[in-house]
């Protein structure tokens, strides 16, 4: 089958992104990547050291036909030409997610297209199976050459596999890491259109919500990953030994009789012990130890997440895990992970940080499989669902 | 509407309840409303399409789709406009604001209170704000039958409003601070239809349909408005202890 004739059978869908602060439309044809266009409102929550529902929101509505056109036009598309229209319909800020899902019904109706509302941690997950466009349209932000950290694109078995009708889809026994501000699940991905299973997630704050609170208590501004990611690099990551939370055996079990928490995460005592830590040093008046202290703090998170990653994917049979998030930017996470991941044979897969944060394309892609799969649009009265379970792939 | 002599119009309103109207020269061609307030984004599209088909009319045969900017709970009114925004884009039709809270001094206005009425002819709209106050302005009965405004939209405590007879829910939520001009008045909503109808008044007044959601200065000139939210209020968000402590040093 031509690559031509194979793309053209390839549903050609625009999603929109609007869970949390950034306002993301993408279109995709099948597994290719048109556009992925996203504003931020990021700018606008600094000065609250954390994302503000309303801000949100309001940004969202402005943002969202700009957002809009600027992506129909990078791709190259009229509206009337897509296929389906796909938007996230949960898990996330209600509010936020209210704004996209009803410009997406919009859309639909006026368009007189199938709507999906899709979940938009599996969406994180699908956008691992976006290809560069053919002749690339030098989108800004979506620079689609993926980061594959076992290697170069040698190992052809390594691909994922073509289907009927030119989809590509995951390969076998997948897995997905999850870590942002909002978010830190592991996921055992059968198949992304009809088995999406949760293994573990945080029991309390989200790894990008400890960075920025720790960047907050060091006096690093927001967001914190970036600044903690910078602060740690001149810093010891064994000056402290913070605590990683979940990991006494009471919590954990065996593989054979897991505990209850054994994929689970917590970083709130993390948090506390980083308070105590600089605490003792500004009652002693002695400067605070910043660089160590970021450092070892970044150092339990790196270690906490990719161990119990690793350990859940080797006791669900996954083979391949897809990194996924804005925290997936954070250089020692990477590093870390691709290492025991390595040294556990599993394959990991990282895409451009473009699509590991929020954005348009993942909800597109995630999309075009439903539509390829035959799965049943969704009706014009879904509602927003701020905590969609991973199961819940489409509405 | 004498004026008004083309185009049919959609009108839609979640500032409150939620409402749909398809209206032309001759009127209301179809209707929908409900007085729940917070269903708007499940319920919202699928009552559009009813509507349009009700009222046979496609969309971009439409003059131009019209959309109450509030003032009203966030989070619905957005679902509202967030709609009208996206149907007027794909259409490739006008899109127009109007203050919600004209619906009801229309209202006011088109149903003369029973006993009477008001020497000055002068009354306030007040809806529900929450937080222990009302979204509220204050409208005159003109001679050509229709409300013209005087003051506001503002938000602010009931106590501090001015005198005047008073419709919308507001004088039922604050019946000690506020006089109502009626029993059944205190329960109305803003409503699709007289938005529709302020709109076609309106654009009598101006020539040619504006394209692509743009209202030119005219349109806004002859008391349409940008099809944005009247948040009148900012965001509750306060800027936390530790980070102000940072902004000001």
């Amino acid at each position: 089958m031509s690559e031509t004739l194979s793309a053209r059978r390839a549903p050609l869908v625009l999603g929109i992104e609007t869970s949390c602060d950034e306002t993301g439309i993408g279109i995709v044809r099948g597994t290719e990547l048109l556009a992925n266009t996203v504003a931020s409102s990021m700018e606008e929550h600094v000065r609250f050291g954390g994302v503000i529902p309303e801000i949100a929101a309001r940004a969202h509505l402005e943002a969202f036909l700009p957002t809009l056109r600027e992506a129909l036009e990078t791709a190259g598309i009229e509206l009337h030409e897509v296929d389906a229209i796909a938007v996230t319909s949960g898990p996330g800020l209600s509010g936020a997610l209210m704004v996209g899902l009803s410009a997406a019904k919009g859309l639909a109706l006026a368009a007189d297209k199938p709507l999906y509302g899709v979940n938009h941690l599996v969406a994180h997950v699908g956008v691992g199976l976006l290809e560069p466009h053919a002749n690339s349209h030098g989108d800004s932000h979506g620079n689609p050459s993926g980061h594959r950290a076992e290697g170069p694109d040698a190992e052809p078995d390594a691909e994922p596999e073509p289907e009927p009708g030119g989809m590509r889809r995951l390969p076998e026994n997948t897995g997905a890491l999850l870590v942002s501000g909002g978010h830190t699940e592991i996921l055992r991905v059968g198949s992304l259109t009809s088995d999406v299973e949760l293994l573990g997630s945080t029991i309390d704050d989200a790894a990008g919500e400890a960075f920025d609170k720790t960047a907050r208590l060091l006096g690093l501004g927001y967001p914190g990953g970036p600044a903690i990611d910078a602060a740690a690099v001149a810093g010891d990551p064994h000056a402290f030994r913070f605590p990683r939370g979940l990991t006494m055996p009471k919590f954990e079990g065996s593989a054979q009789t897991p505990g209850k928490h054994r994929h689970n995460w917590s970083f709130s005592g993390l948090k506390t012990a980083v308070a105590r830590a600089v605490e003792q040093f500004e009652v002693a008046g002695r400067p605070v130890p910043v660089a160590d202290i970021a450092a070892s703090f970044q150092e339990a998170v790196v270690d906490v997440i990719t161990a119990k990653a690793v350990r859940a994917s080797r006791e669900h049979g996954i083979t391949t895990l897809m990194l996924g998030g804005g925290v997936a930017a954070n250089k020692r996470l990477r590093e870390l992970l691709t290492q025991r991941c390595a040294e556990a044979d599993i394959e990991l897969r990282i895409p451009p940080v473009s699509l590991c944060t929020d954005n348009g394309a993942m909800v597109a892609a995630l999309g075009a499989q439903l539509v390829a799969a035959g799965v049943t649009p969704s009706s014009l009265q879904i509602p927003a669902d701020s905590s969609q379970p991973v199961q819940r792939i489409s509405v | 509407m004498r004026n008004y002599h083309g185009g049919v119009i959609l009108a839609i309103d979640s500032s409150a309840g939620a409402s749909v109207a398809v209206l032309d020269a001759d009127g209301v061609r179809a209707q929908w409303r409900t007085a729940e307030t917070t269903t708007h984004a499940e319920v919202l599209a699928e009552a559009v399409a009813l509507t349009m088909r009700d009222a046979e009319a496609t969309g971009a045969g439409l003059r131009g789709v019209v959309v109450g900017v509030g003032p009203g709970p966030f989070t619905g009114l957005r679902v509202g406009l967030a709609l009208a925004q996206s149907l007027a884009e794909v259409w490739g039709v006008a899109l127009y604001g109007v203050c919600s809270l004209d619906s009801l001094a229309q209202r006011a206005v088109n149903q003369p209170a029973d006993s009477g009425t008001s020497t000055s002819h002068e009354f306030l709209v007040a809806s529900d704000a929450r937080r222990r106050e009302v979204y509220w302005a204050r409208y005159r009965a003109e001679p050509q039958g229709f409300a013209e405004l005087l003051e506001g939209p503002r938000v602010s405590a009931a106590s501090e409003l001015p005198e005047l007879p008073v419709v919308g829910v507001g004088a039922s939520l604050y019946p000690q601070d506020l006089a109502a001009r009626g029993t059944a008045e205190s329960h109305w909503l803003p409503d699709a239809v007289e938005l529709g109808q302020l709109a076609q008044r309106r654009l009598g007044q101006i020539p040619e349909p504006q394209r692509r959601g743009e209202p030119a200065a005219t349109a806004v000139g002859a008391g349409l408005l940008e099809p944005l939210p009247l948040y009148l209020r900012e965001s509750d968000a306060k800027v936390p202890a530790h980070m102000r402590a940072k902004q000001t040093s």
